[in-house]
């Protein structure tokens, strides 16, 4: 099939498409008419049932805890199988960055960009974590700390420190700490298993401010345990691709 | 609290923004510079999920849209090398 | 406003489509699928939006002002992040996929076999 034919099926089954769209779409009450009895049920009892102000995270962590077990399990499965896709190759030898200088001239990393970069990971490690925790009372939680705390550690690497990097994030620790994670939030859901309540129940003591940080019960633990998982997950995927620019040869 | 005339209106304005940057994202060939824009529809649908009253999504869409998919994209594309058209 | 966000919801997805299927690099396929991925947390947030709504933090508003859907929100929050994990492994396929044929045109990639 030619390129253009390929264009002209492409229009007509397009059409067909936006067809079915609008006519879905038509169905739908408008928008700002939002009339489902799910939403406004959440919001009624969420803030006095879970005592986290929050009532995304408690959406999230609680009322649809399960959704968000399998969400942490394809990150940790996108992870993981990245290392085993971008293993090396019989025919690869691993090369130290000394001899890939060769033919590619690297220049030095300039002060503009060192500077700021190194003087940047302290507080952005601290403003990761500080997310991470405070998920029942902030727009925060476990995945956007997360990512920011693996920012902070990309950021070493930024300021040209590659094997500073490399040694920072071993990964034989990341692995581990990725594990700690899903393995830990999973764990949380088993225990309410074994004092027989059901699974991902909240058994912890709910505190008595709403919105605390010692509050909500096992909401803020679950952000810990979903913070580090990202975290780890995302620095172990730049560090295999990392590996993948600077270390191995094609 | 701002009055719903004018949420209305930034709402509009962000969309039809929205709007054009999917398709300038998706004309543009060079590969770094396809990044580039794509960090920017990341900004703008961070702007526009803030309008719709959802902080929490902005702060994910930022993190994501301006920190991972750039870094992950732009080491994919170094690996890869200078297309040869 | 009544429909005008859904039809930007449309329109992303075919532009977003029409880029995948004209496209001769496989990194361009990749960036043009976060593209019609993103549309659908528009479609997401653009369902549970409540006319004159505030956001669902109770923190500091009192605790029954009327407030757009949280539930569609925490949907589209882990989307977000496990979509840019799953971006990721599809590059480190492109990537292998560059390593054993040399090339990352899709046109010449599927004539071959194994």
């Amino acid at each position: 099939m030619t390129p253009r034919q390929r264009l002209w099926f492409f229009a007509v089954a397009a059409a067909g498409l936006v067809a079915c769209l609008l006519w879905a779409f038509a169905g739908l009450p408008g928008f700002g008419d939002y009339p489902g009895p799910y939403g406004e049920a959440v919001l009624r009892v969420a803030v006095q049932q879970t005592n986290a102000t929050a009532v995304v995270s408690a959406v999230n962590f609680e009322y649809r805890g399960i959704d968000t077990v399998g969400e942490e399990f394809i990150l940790f499965a996108a992870a993981a199988g990245m290392s085993v896709v971008l293993r090396r190759l019989r025919k690869e030898r691993e090369t130290e960055p000394a001899d890939e200088a060769e033919s590619r001239t690297v220049p030095a990393t300039s002060s503009a960009i060192r500077v700021p970069a190194l003087l940047l990971v302290g507080p952005t490690a601290v403003i990761g974590w500080w997310l991470a925790s405070h998920a029942q009372a902030n727009p925060s939680g476990g995945f956007q700390g997360g990512v920011i705390l693996a920012s902070a550690f990309i950021l070493v690497y930024l300021s040209g420190e590659f094997l500073t990097f490399r040694r920072l994030s071993p990964d034989a620790l990341l692995d581990a700490v990725e594990a700690a994670g899903a393995g830990g939030f999973a764990a949380i859901g088993l225990a309410a298993l074994v004092m027989n309540l059901p699974y991902l129940d909240n058994y912890l003591p709910l505190g008595t401010i709403p919105g605390a940080v010692s509050s909500s019960g096992t909401i803020a633990l679950i952000s810990f345990f979903v913070g580090i998982e990202v975290a780890a997950a995302f620095t172990a995927i730049v560090g295999e691709l990392l590996d993948q620019t600077l270390l191995r040869s094609a | 609290m701002i009055s719903t005339g004018l949420m209305d209106t930034l709402q509009i304005v962000v969309l039809a923004g929205v709007a054009a940057g999917a398709l300038a994202v998706v004309r543009t060939r060079s590969r770094i510079r396809q990044v580039l824009a794509l960090s920017v529809y990341g900004m703008l649908l961070a702007i526009l999920f803030f309008v719709f009253q959802a902080p929490d999504v902005t702060l994910s869409e930022l993190t994501v849209g301006a920190v991972a998919l750039p870094i992950v994209l732009l080491l994919a594309i170094a690996k890869v090398g200078k297309p040869e058209r | 406003m009544g429909i005008f966000p859904f039809l930007v919801v449309a329109w992303v997805v075919v532009v977003g489509l029409y880029g995948i299927v004209t496209s001769r690099d496989l990194i361009n396929q990749i960036v043009c699928l976060i593209v019609v991925q993103s549309s659908t947390y528009v479609l997401l947030l653009g369902v549970g939006y409540v006319t004159g709504g505030a956001a669902p933090y109770f923190f500091d508003i009192p605790l029954h002002t009327k407030a757009v859907d949280p539930v569609v929100q925490a949907l589209a929050l882990t989307d977000v992040v496990v979509e840019a994990a799953v971006t990721a492994l599809l590059l480190s396929f492109a990537i292998q996929a560059y390593k054993r044929f040399g090339t990352l045109d899709p046109h010449e990639l599927a004539e071959f076999k194994g």
